[in-house]
């Protein structure tokens, strides 16, 4: 149903339209990272990390458009959410583009050093945390709840592969410990993958809320149990 | 919720041959602020009247089912005294309407009219506390013999108030208080209805949602003479249950 006030509406578009382009720029840097990684493509990565700066514009412009319309039209109920569902989400996507220009950056590192073979499962491990980012920006335009709730499963096969790739890794440097500069980054590009994936699950979380008014209470259980790779996990 | 203040089963209103409210329950908490809202015609001050029998007044008014206050009939055979009743229940109006009088004497309006307390001391003690928790005292307290229609609006309006509490009532009705009231004016009158709500049950009707939101603890929606959604203003605001309550709040109804 339309709001009696046309220019509300305009408003709140203006804000979906923000929250919008910024998911799909960060898609596309995370997206590009993955190909700079694989190609070994110095020349893009530095594309990537020069347009993150044009992520944090779009974050800019929906945190400005937030607060005109908490000002304006001190909205409620889904309104409400919508607005404050936004500003929160900003800062993930943010969050996400920022990790891409990471990877990006790291690959720049790794490009000047012989390639290593675990480069194959970082890549898969970056597609899936692309296929996260797609489907999350997907479920929040498309205002489903039960497709945002599924990411925390895709989220749960995330963190089992950064788990298993960090296990991977580590046997690579035992093996040649002239691999160890270029494994070391590839744990922080895997780290962030996997980051990006919690930041997605946020995101998912949020269009939840904001689709029904309810908070997701349930605990996810987190099954990235790579903190405790190398020695038994502390009981409690 | 605990033992409300005011109940309504199954309220009905007509007037001649229109209903105005159809079937209505709801429970009015004890030192609450609870909030009426909906659009124009929707049945809220109708329901607001009921809770004092104001509508006693319309000839061609009807009400059936019950309402109490502490457990006791307001309607029917066994029913209070509707002018114990209002003494009980006290009303606040949309526009304010001081008595062509002394400030002094509006307030003590009510006391006199039930023989409540003697002239004197005792009397100036009353107008003092009234004018002091309505939050004109400081105001009005070395004009007092001059006319309450010669305040501002905004002071008429805590006048109002003042008249209102200074028989100790239990429950306040007030239909849109601030609706006449300029920001300020009506911020003091908020501040007020919060401050009161302490020793006083409180029913507000309003037009202005925000206003809904910022001074009362539930908020009870009407529409078309029923009451849509009743629950937590906090709950009503940020997830309403119903979609014609989300409508209506959010400014889509149409």
């Amino acid at each position: 149903m339309p709001h009696i006030v046309k220019s509300y509406d305009i408003e709140l578009g203006r804000l979906e339209d923000g929250i919008a382009r910024m998911g799909g720029l960060a898609e596309s840097q995370l997206a590009s990272a993955l190909d700079a990684l694989e190609s070994r493509d110095s020349e893009l990565a530095g594309r990537i990390m020069r347009s993150d700066a044009e992520v944090d514009s779009c974050e800019a412009f929906v945190n400005e458009q937030t607060i005109k319309v908490l000002a304006l039209r001190a909205p409620v109920a889904d309104d409400l959410r919508t607005v404050v569902g936004a500003l929160k989400i900003a800062g993930e996507i943010e969050r996400i583009a920022d990790l891409a220009a990471n990877a990006a950056k790291r690959s720049l590192v790794l490009n000047q050093l012989p390639p290593v073979a675990p480069m194959r499962s970082l890549v898969r491990l970056g597609r899936l945390a692309l296929a996260m980012v797609k489907e999350v920006l997907d479920a929040y335009l498309g205002h489903d709840a039960e497709r945002a709730l599924a990411l925390r499963d895709r989220d749960q096969e995330l963190d089992d592969v950064y788990s298993a790739l960090f296990r991977e890794i580590l046997t690579y440097m035992m093996e040649d410990p002239r691999t160890i500069t270029p494994c070391t980054h590839l744990m922080f590009i895997a780290k962030n993958f996997e980051r990006i994936g919690d930041h997605a699950t946020n995101v998912a979380e949020l269009t939840h809320f904001r689709v029904t008014g309810k908070a997701v209470t349930e605990q996810r259980t987190k099954k990235d149990v790579s903190s405790f790779i190398g020695a038994e996990p502390p009981t409690d | 919720m605990s033992d409300p203040k005011m109940t309504a089963r199954s309220l009905a209103v007509h007037y001649g041959d229109k209903l105005a409210l159809k079937e209505v329950d709801l429970d009015i908490a004890a030192n609450q602020v609870t909030a009426l809202i909906g659009p124009s015609g929707c049945g809220k001050s109708t329901f607001l009247r009921c809770l004092n029998r104001m509508n006693d007044t319309i000839d061609t008014c009807r009400v059936s089912g019950q309402v109490t206050l502490d457990d006791e009939p307001v309607y029917g055979p066994d029913g209070i005294d509707p002018v114990l009743l209002r003494a009980r229940v006290g009303m606040v109006f949309q526009r304010p309407n001081p008595f062509p009088k002394s400030i002094y004497d509006n307030v003590a309006f009510g006391p006199r009219l039930h023989g409540l307390v003697a002239e004197g001391d005792e009397m100036d003690a009353v107008i003092q506390r009234s004018l002091e928790r309505a939050g004109l005292w400081a105001e009005v307290h070395d004009r007092l013999a001059e006319r309450g229609t010669g305040l501002s609006g905004g002071q008429q309006q805590r006048l109002c108030i003042a008249r209102a509490i200074a028989v100790e009532p239990e429950v306040i009705l007030m239909d849109e208080p601030c609706s006449a009231l300029d920001p300020i004016a009506t911020a003091k009158v908020e501040e007020l209805i919060d401050e009161l709500r302490d020793s006083f049950t409180i029913v507000i009707v309003t037009h202005s949602m925000q206003q809904a939101a910022r001074v009362s603890q539930f908020t009870a929606f009407f529409h078309l003479g029923k009451i849509i959604e009743v629950g937590a203003t906090e709950q009503i605001f940020t997830a309403p249950a119903n979609d014609l309550t989300q409508g209506y709040i959010t400014g889509r109804f149409g």
